[in-house]
């Protein structure tokens, strides 16, 4: 089914002078190969083509089920020299959650179900 | 350390205006061995040095000593050792500051405070360049004589061993200039574990820590939009790590405290601010965030464990801040109805008057609040029913003249502009100096040889 990103991930996302990054992190384990598969460095960049003036690149961390994009040329010059609302980025995190993907319904059900908190979002420690 | 083998540091600060409760709660809520307090950021250091220019007793984080004077008999009692990058760009005058408020302040035994001086490169700027150090923009090319007679400030990023040897010296408060955020946490765990400094691994995990602590509660529950509604952040605990010898440690907080410490708000830090996870640059080692193992072993604890790291590199990244002409930024609320199309109408009339006085900018920005300004979308055909809008309307030039002038084209709109208006009572927009950042790279046998430690009992 088609979804917003924002059932299958959360993210937070800051600023390195002009380029935000957006860290991407897959609400089940399940969801990760579907967001490596689907969430393009290009799909990231159209989302934002209201702001994103430069490449982006993209960062696989299958080690937390994330991904990582730089958005180059983002935040209007960056620092104290942009005019934007939004000069480092801040809600570009919550922003992306909004992009839609294509993903089987069963990791749909999953990832609700840890939204729900009626499943663990990472398998539970043996300690 | 305590008898566990554990070593613990707190965050208490995250930036310069972060909450001032969290490093007293840090403290005196239970046992921690190292307070770290992080003030700086990209562009503070030029805020400072504009401080010290007016007042040359100035140019450190302020509320850093009024902090220390209410907590100095918890950590002599305590045992506990503060690292901070207060000193910004006057470490002396901080320490100057905290010797003579100690003074009137009733303690068990004298504090030790350190300070770290020689990252501060301004006085050195004409030599460097001279002797071929070039400081190009790491991201431009350019070289910084282009800018050099602009230059406010220039900070080399240093690492922890100006650290490591306030701390072999007995200090109880090492103060800092333009220390890496991460080695106020790996510092303390390298002096306490006795990490050689080729132990890449182990001081890589202390880099990861570090980035944990380094933006205080981020790491603990602030800001985290998983499951954001469930979490008591009215007084939030920060992050603590309890490392252990072999690299692998804990994050938790005070469990009395609010705030929350999972596998995913502590996932939220590691990629806050990421660049390329493979390779985390820092002065004493290349960190490899892709290796971290994160297992959440409930009940606010979450262990951290598996990182690599990689050698040094030869270099140390030199943050530059330099006068880059003048900004302002003003607005004012349209509400309904069509309140976008009356702000959008509002921005062509100050922008035709603009263009009337013949002013020369180098950028001007409309932005209009509620109607996707934060991601620069464009408003949909539901945003035509939006109750107000704020049109939010900026600029920037080299000269200020055009951007004072600016200033007082906003208000007249009131009366002169499209109806239903208001939230002006705010006045004229502020005529800001723009401060533009130029990071560059320098080899660190130019900036290893000038760093000082100073060491005063108070």
């Amino acid at each position: 089914m088609r979804v917003p990103l924002g059932r299958l991930a959360f993210a937070r996302s800051g600023d390195k002078g002009d380029t935000a990054n957006i860290g991407v992190i897959a609400l089940a384990p399940a969801a990760y190969e579907h967001l490596v598969r689907e969430l393009t460095a290009d799909r990231v960049r159209d989302h934002f083509a209201g702001v994103c003036r430069g490449q982006v690149e993209r960062f696989e961390l299958p080690n937390l089920f994330a991904l990582n994009f730089l958005l180059h040329e983002s935040l209007g010059g960056g620092g104290t020299v942009s005019l934007m609302l939004d000069a480092q980025g801040k809600t570009f995190g919550a922003g992306i959650l909004g992009l839609e993907l294509e993903v089987p319904d069963e990791v749909v059900e999953i990832c609700d179900r840890v939204l729900a908190g009626e499943i663990p979002g990472r398998p539970p420690s043996e300690e | 350390m305590s008898g566990d083998g554990v070593v613990r540091v707190g965050s208490g600060q995250g930036f310069w205006g972060d909450w001032q409760e969290a490093p007293k709660l840090q403290v005196r809520q239970g046992p921690i061995d190292y307070l770290m307090l992080d003030y700086l950021a990209e562009i503070t250091m030029s805020i400072m040095q504009k401080q010290r220019v007016k007042d040359p007793s100035a140019g450190y984080a302020r509320d850093f000593v009024p902090l220390i004077l209410d907590l100095a008999s918890d950590l002599v009692d305590g045992g506990v050792r503060v690292i901070t990058n207060a000193g910004g760009v006057n470490p002396r005058a901080c320490r100057d500051a905290l010797v003579s408020g100690l003074a009137d302040v009733e303690t068990s035994r004298p504090l030790r405070i350190a300070i770290v001086t020689g990252d501060d490169l301004m006085g050195r700027l004409d030599d460097l360049l001279a002797s071929g150090h070039e400081l190009r923009n790491m991201e431009t090319g350019a070289p910084l004589s282009d800018i050099q007679d602009r230059v406010y400030s220039a900070n080399a990023y240093i690492g922890m061993s100006p650290i490591l040897e306030a701390l072999a010296r007995d200090a109880d408060i090492v103060v800092t200039g333009r220390s890496t955020d991460t080695a106020l946490t790996y510092g303390p765990l390298v002096h306490e574990f006795g990490w050689g400094l080729d132990d890449w691994d182990r001081i890589a995990a202390g880099v990861v820590a570090g980035h944990i602590n380094e933006c205080g509660a981020q790491a603990a529950g602030g800001n985290t939009l998983f499951d954001w509604e469930g979490v008591d952040l009215e007084t939030p605990g920060y992050p603590i790590i309890e490392a252990q010898a072999d690299g692998s440690f804990v994050v938790t907080k005070h469990p009395d405290l609010g705030g929350r410490v999972t596998w995913a708000t502590v996932t939220e830090q590691l990629v806050y601010e990421m660049g390329d996870p493979e390779d985390y640059i820092t002065p004493d080692c290349v960190a490899d965030f892709g290796s971290a193992t994160v297992t959440d072993l409930g009940a606010d604890r979450v262990r951290i464990s598996g990182v690599r790291g990689g050698p040094r590199t030869d270099l140390l990244k030199v943050s530059i801040a330099y006068h880059a002409g003048y900004k302002a930024t003003g607005g004012l609320t349209y509400a309904g109805p069509d309140a976008l199309a009356k702000a959008r109408r509002a921005d062509e009339v100050l922008r035709a008057r603009l263009e009337q006085a013949d002013l020369e900018f180098d950028e001007v920005r409309t932005e209009f609040v509620g109607a996707g300004a934060c991601l620069g979308l464009e408003p949909g055909p539901s945003a035509a029913d939006l109750p107000e809008v704020g049109l939010r309307i900026g600029v920037r030039a080299a000269e200020r003249a055009p951007v004072e002038r600016f200033t007082r084209e906003i208000a007249p709109l009131i009366l002169a502009g499209p109806p239903t208006v208001t939230g002006f009572a705010g006045g004229r927009p502020r005529v800001q100096e723009v401060m533009a950042y130029w990071p560059a790279l320098i080899d660190r046998t130019a900036v290893e040889h000038e760093l000082v430690v100073e060491v005063t009992d108070a």
